[in-house]
């Protein structure tokens, strides 16, 4: 079954205004946020929970004050700087690592050693088809473990509901979660914007996906703020053999149906909304290459 | 002082803020971009960089002839970082966390300390001080430990020569920016008054809020939503630093590659007073050391 996940290295370029909306205009698919850290695709669609699974990931340490003798081995020792010598010394849980290190060697055995509970993730109906999503917990280590949750379960769904697509809103940059969220993909999408940044960080997006050889098209948004900029993303993606599907303009209505709650899709038919039709009916034809091939 | 720039939802302007309050800080500045992932403030501040070194974390190295098999570096190790098949004992470096646990619990001290690259520092130079930015290697799955390098180099680069530090966090609140921003006396949150600028925000604030460090708003792109993240500081009690108006003329200079504080006075003026606000109340007591300087 195609899987296609919508990534972009910079934050902010218009991953999940672009995900809604094909998710309003794709038929018989699945839909997952794999932003697990700052997931916004909900905000769009609404979804409502019908099973949700606590994560618990790893550990923590915790001292026991009663037992705790004050000797700050356990402040010296670990390398997170997540114990604070405060007496008796605390165990900031953001910054635990969970290693086990200052548990195993206290001498007095004072320092517990607790499940993590990392975060929560759901399957949810919306208006545009099941879905399924997350919410770490703020701080947490964000592991690619929850992603690789979501997209099997994404799976399962789809299996289980007869639904041929699986598409995905990804994460921001380059490191862990997005790898997860690559590994199994059939087509990556990269939503890029013409700034300095937005260019950059399309290299760096687009060499993770080759270096993983997956398929990957490109779409230009907010277009006209910088022509010069626009050119030499085109001529960047020539380059690289990246078809550049789309190039989408600036445009108020995507703020406007954000406000409203619905897809930009939902919200107006004007050009904006044709030109993101079109790039869809693009996106499809590039998936149906894809499936030839395999 | 260490200001981090920080922000819940990615694309909200946090290189923008760090490049023009970069521009406009009259005290001797450091500065570091630890968005490893997507380092971007290069791009504005156009740094001379000198050099470029790698960027290493220590892993475990097993000396087989010493180690007799006991399984305790097995045990203890919480990351799957190492294996015992039938009689090898095998490292897996890319999963390990640094964290030293399993040297310190062989009783063979048969574990010796060895090292794996993430990525690269650069070192440069701008006018406004010197500049580091990390950049993960692509590929590399382990961000943290390149973040938590670069904010100690910075941190001993600033304390040696009594300068304020800005660094540029990534987006999120999970483990990466919770990293960037834990050294810092003060987080500036760039956010933006629409839904996801919003709901990103709160759990920023979430994340973030200690009462070991400040925290204040910068509202980016003020005007093309709603009111409802000033409702949420009011509610949260936290301060408003400043407002960027939305104008095509800002978007635009953004996307030349410029300083916004340089291209507009009014627009620099808004960033001289809120360098003046972050550093008014800034209690004095917790400007000089940077706290974790002996563990580089």
């Amino acid at each position: 079954m195609p899987e296609i996940v919508v990534l972009s290295g910079k934050g902010g370029t218009g991953k999940t205004s672009l995900t809604a909306a094909f998710a309003h205009l794709a038929r018989g698919h699945v839909i997952c946020d794999l932003d697990v850290d700052a997931p916004d695709l909900h905000l769009l669609l609404q979804p409502t929970p019908r099973r949700s699974e606590t994560f618990r990931s790893g550990h923590e340490a915790r001292i026991r004050a009663a037992d705790c003798s004050r000797c700050g081995q356990c402040v010296d020792l670990c390398r997170f700087d997540a114990i604070r010598g405060d007496d008796p010394p605390v165990v900031n849980a953001r910054q635990c690592e969970g290693c086990k290190l200052c548990v195993a060697l206290c001498p007095q055995a004072a320092i517990d050693f607790i499940p993590r509970h990392c975060g929560d993730w759901h399957i949810s109906d919306s208006r545009m088809g099941p879905m399924v999503h997350a919410q770490l917990r703020p701080g947490e280590e964000n592991s690619g473990r929850l992603v690789a949750i979501l997209r099997e379960e994404a799976r399962k769904l789809a299996g289980n509901l007869g639904r041929g697509l699986i598409l995905s809103d990804g994460p921001p940059g380059v490191a862990c979660p997005v790898i997860s969220s690559l590994s199994g993909a059939d087509l990556a999408i990269i939503v890029t914007e013409p700034t300095p940044s937005g260019r950059h960080d399309l290299k760096r997006v687009t060499a993770l996906t080759a270096h993983f050889k997956i398929v990957t098209v490109v779409i230009i948004n907010k277009g006209n703020l910088n022509p010069e900029q626009t050119a030499g993303i085109k001529s960047d993606c020539c380059q690289r053999g990246l078809p550049v599907l789309a190039t989408l303009p600036h445009d108020p209505s995507v703020t406007a149906a954000m406000l409203a709650g619905k897809t930009v899709t939902e919200y107006t038919a004007n050009g904006f909304s044709a030109e993101l039709q079109a790039a869809w009916t693009g996106i499809q034809r590039h998936l149906n290459t894809v499936a030839r091939k395999e | 002082m260490i200001i981090a720039i920080a922000s819940g939802k990615g694309g909200t302007g946090k290189t923008t803020v760090a490049a023009s309050l970069a521009a406009v800080w009259d005290r001797p500045l450091a500065i570091a971009d630890l968005d490893v992932e997507a380092p971007n403030l290069h791009l504005f501040l156009h740094p001379s960089f000198s050099a470029t070194t790698a960027a290493k974390m220590e892993v475990p190295e097993i000396d087989e002839s010493s180690c007799n098999r006991c399984r305790a570096c097995v045990a203890i190790c919480q990351f799957k970082a190492i294996g015992l098949l039938g009689d090898a004992i095998l490292t897996f470096p890319e999963m390990c966390h640094g964290c030293g646990a399993c040297m310190a619990v062989c009783p063979q001290e048969a574990i010796r300390s060895g090292c794996r690259t993430l990525g690269a520092i650069g070192w440069g130079h701008t006018p406004e001080g010197p500049f580091l930015n990390g950049r993960l290697s692509i590929g590399e799955a382990m961000s943290p430990p390149l973040i938590r390098l670069v904010r100690r180099k910075i941190g001993i680069l600033a304390q040696a020569e009594n300068r304020d530090v800005i660094l540029d966090a990534p987006p999120g609140v999970s483990c990466p920016a919770v990293n960037a921003v834990m050294a810092a006396d003060v987080v500036v949150l760039v956010t933006e008054p629409t839904p996801f600028g919003l709901f990103d925000l709160e759990l920023a604030l979430d994340a973030f809020q200690s009462h070991d460090r400040r925290l204040g708003v910068v509202v980016n792109r003020a005007g093309i939503g709603n009111h409802d993240v000033y409702r949420l500081c009011e509610r949260r009690k936290i301060p408003i630093l400043a407002e960027i108006p939305y104008q095509d003329a800002i978007a635009e200079a953004y996307a030349r590659g410029d300083i916004i504080a340089r291209v507009h006075p009014e627009i620099q003026s808004r960033f001289i007073k809120l360098g003046q606000r972050l550093r008014i109340s800034n209690n004095p007591s917790r400007c000089a050391p940077v706290r974790e300087a002996h563990h580089a």
